[in-house]
């Protein structure tokens, strides 16, 4: 056999764990939204129970943060080699450039998956940081719901979401996830060697759907908190 | 007869980059080419453009051709920012002057790869594609008679994507676009045309790694999935070539002993 590691550096397997990785957060990214969409219901109990679950799974919960930590590290690490790469690859770059058109699938979000990326990584040191470990947050946000004492996390949410340009960072940063998805999902399964003239229509198409769903879903999230649900 | 519109003449504006040796700088120089007729071909207007520098006494302006067919590989010119022109599933050789309009500006430039270095003007070398064949691009064949081809049944589609993937003439215009100067195109097409058809089953494994692995070696980009490449390709190979080539290295990387 192959050593993993000469394997996973090789210019296939470092774009299958780039796929691989990706995918699994893409994952991670619909659930997410599924469960943020019920900030949308104006139930704060129904939310708070619902974080409260997730943090009562305890090392189960430790589990999945460390694979998405990993999974989140390795992409970046492979996002920054092919970016690397490309540089030493064409030392003398071309005076005129233009895109070829037909087959090509050379989008503004293709070109742009490396600092969508990076983007990306800083945003969600700042989203983890926030809610989760709440830097910079006064007050005190637990709730009581049935004589159990929890994170109000449904409160945290919209104060945050009150302020103007916290919701316009948010904003940007969702066209950013729109765009990332747009390139990166039909890329995953090409990556991984799925392509099929029956399976890759469909795949392009779902692509483009939950590009659109998970961009603009979160999206719609602060954008609704602070114009309808805060009042 | 023609029932095109006679097109006259052109006169264009050509930026061309020279470069005397690998080891020397290059830089865009600028000529005037009169009288081009639209019906020339592309190297043709070259060719005329180097008549003149030769009787000039000046140093011609070195390109690669040879078949002048579309079907050797030998030529290859990014013109305006595109590998082997405007004109799509054309080699350099095969695009005519009528794609052109009087008055334009066309910048002339070789392919732009580190693992494809300058050798003088236009002309790059390519035998990193050469190396790349050699660690895995051939199959065992016992010497002996030619055995019946109709002895070996080969399903119809095999045989057709085969020929699509073999098609592949090494031009290296799919390096050329990639933004990434990427030779995955190349070297899918070359581990496809032979993992698809029996004769290719000895060495597939091997193939698989070893070709990727000289790919690597020599420097390329890695694949981004832009599809450029495809684009740019003469004979139209398709990027599915690419997802059979990462199936395929993945098995032999996950099952060789």
């Amino acid at each position: 056999m192959l050593p993993f590691l000469t394997a996973a550096k090789s210019s296939v397997g470092k774009k299958y764990l780039m796929a691989l990785t990706g995918l699994f957060w893409v994952l991670f990214l619909i659930i997410h939204l599924a469960g943020n969409l019920v900030l949308l219901s104006g139930h704060s109990d129904a939310y708070n129970k619902y974080s409260h679950f997730l943090l009562s799974l305890g090392e189960l919960l430790y589990v999945l943060e460390f694979i998405l930590l990993a999974f989140i590290l390795l992409h970046i690490y492979s996002g920054i080699t092919v970016a690397i790469g490309k540089l030493r690859a064409r030392p003398q770059s071309y005076k005129v450039q233009k895109n070829l058109g037909g087959a090509s699938r050379k989008t503004v979000s293709a070109t742009t998956m490396i600092y969508s990326g990076l983007l990306l990584f800083i945003f969600l040191v700042v989203h983890i940081s926030h809610f989760k470990y709440q830097v910079g947050v006064n007050g005190d946000y637990t709730t009581v719901i049935g004589g159990v004492e929890m994170h109000d996390f449904y409160r945290l949410v919209y104060d945050s979401f009150s302020y103007g340009w916290y919701v316009l960072f948010y904003e940007v940063i969702m066209i950013l996830v729109f765009s990332h998805l747009r390139h990166g999902f039909w890329s995953g399964f090409q990556s991984l060697g799925v392509n099929h003239p029956r399976w890759s229509p469909f795949i392009d198409g779902l692509g483009i759907v939950i590009a659109v769903v998970v961009g603009f879903g979160f999206l719609v999230i602060p954008l609704y908190i602070y114009f309808i649900g805060g009042a | 007869m023609s029932n095109h519109a006679e097109q006259s003449d052109m006169r264009l504006h050509l930026k061309i980059w020279r470069q005397p040796d690998a080891d020397s700088p290059g830089k865009f120089v600028s000529f005037e080419k009169e009288k081009v007729s639209p019906d020339m071909s592309f190297l043709e207007m070259l060719d005329e453009l180097n008549e003149g520098l030769i009787k000039a006494g000046e140093d011609p302006v070195a390109f690669d051709s040879d078949c002048r067919e579309g079907i050797c590989g030998m030529c290859g010119l990014v013109i305006n920012g595109q590998a082997h022109g405007p004109r799509r599933s054309t080699t350099t050789c095969q695009l005519h002057m009528r794609e052109f309009k009087d008055g334009d500006t066309i910048t002339i430039e070789p392919w732009r790869a580190k693992a494809f270095p300058v050798i003088k003007d236009l002309v790059v070398d390519r035998s990193a594609f050469d190396r790349i064949i050699q660690a895995g691009g051939y199959i065992s064949v016992n010497t002996g008679n030619a055995q019946d081809a109709n002895a070996i049944p080969i399903p119809k589609r095999n045989a057709d994507e085969a020929m699509d993937a073999a098609s592949c003439i090494g031009c290296g215009a799919c390096v050329a676009a990639c933004p990434n100067a990427s030779a995955t195109l190349f070297t899918s097409a070359k581990i496809s045309q032979f993992a698809l058809l029996p004769q290719g089953q000895v060495e597939r494994k091997e193939r698989a790694i070893q070709m990727v692995s000289q790919m690597d070696f020599e420097g390329f980009g890695d694949c981004s999935n832009y599809g450029e490449c495809e684009a740019a390709c003469p004979k139209d190979i398709s990027i599915s070539h690419i997802a059979r080539m990462k199936r395929e290295y993945v098995k032999a990387a996950l099952t060789t002993a």
